[in-house]
């Protein structure tokens, strides 16, 4: 069985480019939708707030594993929905993204791994919340597209 | 006779294994099978077949059910399924996630 997703896109962008927006926590923040806390930093707990629509109430906790400049950069995170879930206790996937140069582009692949950590529950629990996010965002494809009359 | 499941099923944990997984391939097809028909064509003996059915069964993947003298298991799809909606979830995400960094540093 399949234990692991594997991603894999290509930017047009240089690898300096990718590696700032993957590393750089503001960045980072921007575009996975979260809000952090402070830079990421190697062996250290990341932590902060998922700013994406109906996951506002999810904390956000990782530990970064690994950067290596413009090729590596890793971290372990749980995938709890509980609010007061504390990283250091939490059962982990591995996340990686690796970069490649490809001319004026950058080849990021992305594995997550280790799924075979999280208890059954709490798997279940997540694909909920998956649904609930689904939901929510539905609605604000809603509001976005119904008539400006009824926008503030 | 229903399957005795736990509450925290490793199935991934249960399926992480050659001998397990070859089970589960001969199990999923069909009609429950004994410990013997199972244990036919493998290496191993009859006892570590039946540890590894254990496995399955506490992971919810097979269930047991007796047939006269002999022990049948069969195939349970649920907790497999389960799983591949949840990794299906988790790739979906990736996939919204990464089309919002292409555009963040393509722009």
């Amino acid at each position: 069985m399949n234990d692991r997703i594997e991603k894999c896109i290509e930017l047009k962008a240089p690898v300096s480019r990718v590696w700032r927006a993957l590393t750089d926590y503001r960045e980072f923040g921007q575009w996975f939708r979260v809000k952090l806390d402070g830079p990421f930093v190697v062996g250290q707990i990341s932590r902060g707030q998922i700013t994406y629509p109906g996951y506002e109430h999810v904390k956000w906790g990782a530990i970064v594993q690994k950067m290596e400049p413009e090729q590596l950069f890793s971290f372990t995170w749980h995938h709890s929905h509980d609010p007061n879930a504390d990283i250091s206790k939490e059962p982990t996937t591995l996340v990686e993204f690796r970069l490649e140069k490809i001319e004026a582009s950058t080849l990021l692949t992305v594995t997550e791994s280790g799924f075979e950590n999280l208890p059954a529950d709490r798997r279940l629990e997540a694909f909920r919340m998956n649904e609930a996010g689904w939901t929510e965002q539905l609605k604000n494809i809603e509001s976005y597209v119904a008539p400006k009359a009824t926008s503030a | 006779m229903t399957a005795k499941r736990q509450a925290h099923a490793p199935v991934f944990a249960a399926l992480g294994d050659e001998t397990r997984l070859a089970l589960v391939a001969k199990l999923c097809k069909g009609q429950p099978r004994s410990i013997s028909q199972l244990t036919a064509g493998s290496r191993l003996t009859r006892q570590a077949i039946t540890k590894h059915l254990r496995v399955l069964e506490s992971a919810g993947v097979v269930h047991s059910l007796r047939s006269g003298r002999e022990s049948l298991f069969a195939f349970d799809a649920e907790p497999i399924e389960e799983i591949k909606k949840y990794l299906d979830a988790v790739s979906e995400q990736w996939d919204q996630a990464l089309s919002r960094l292409k555009s963040f540093v393509e722009s």
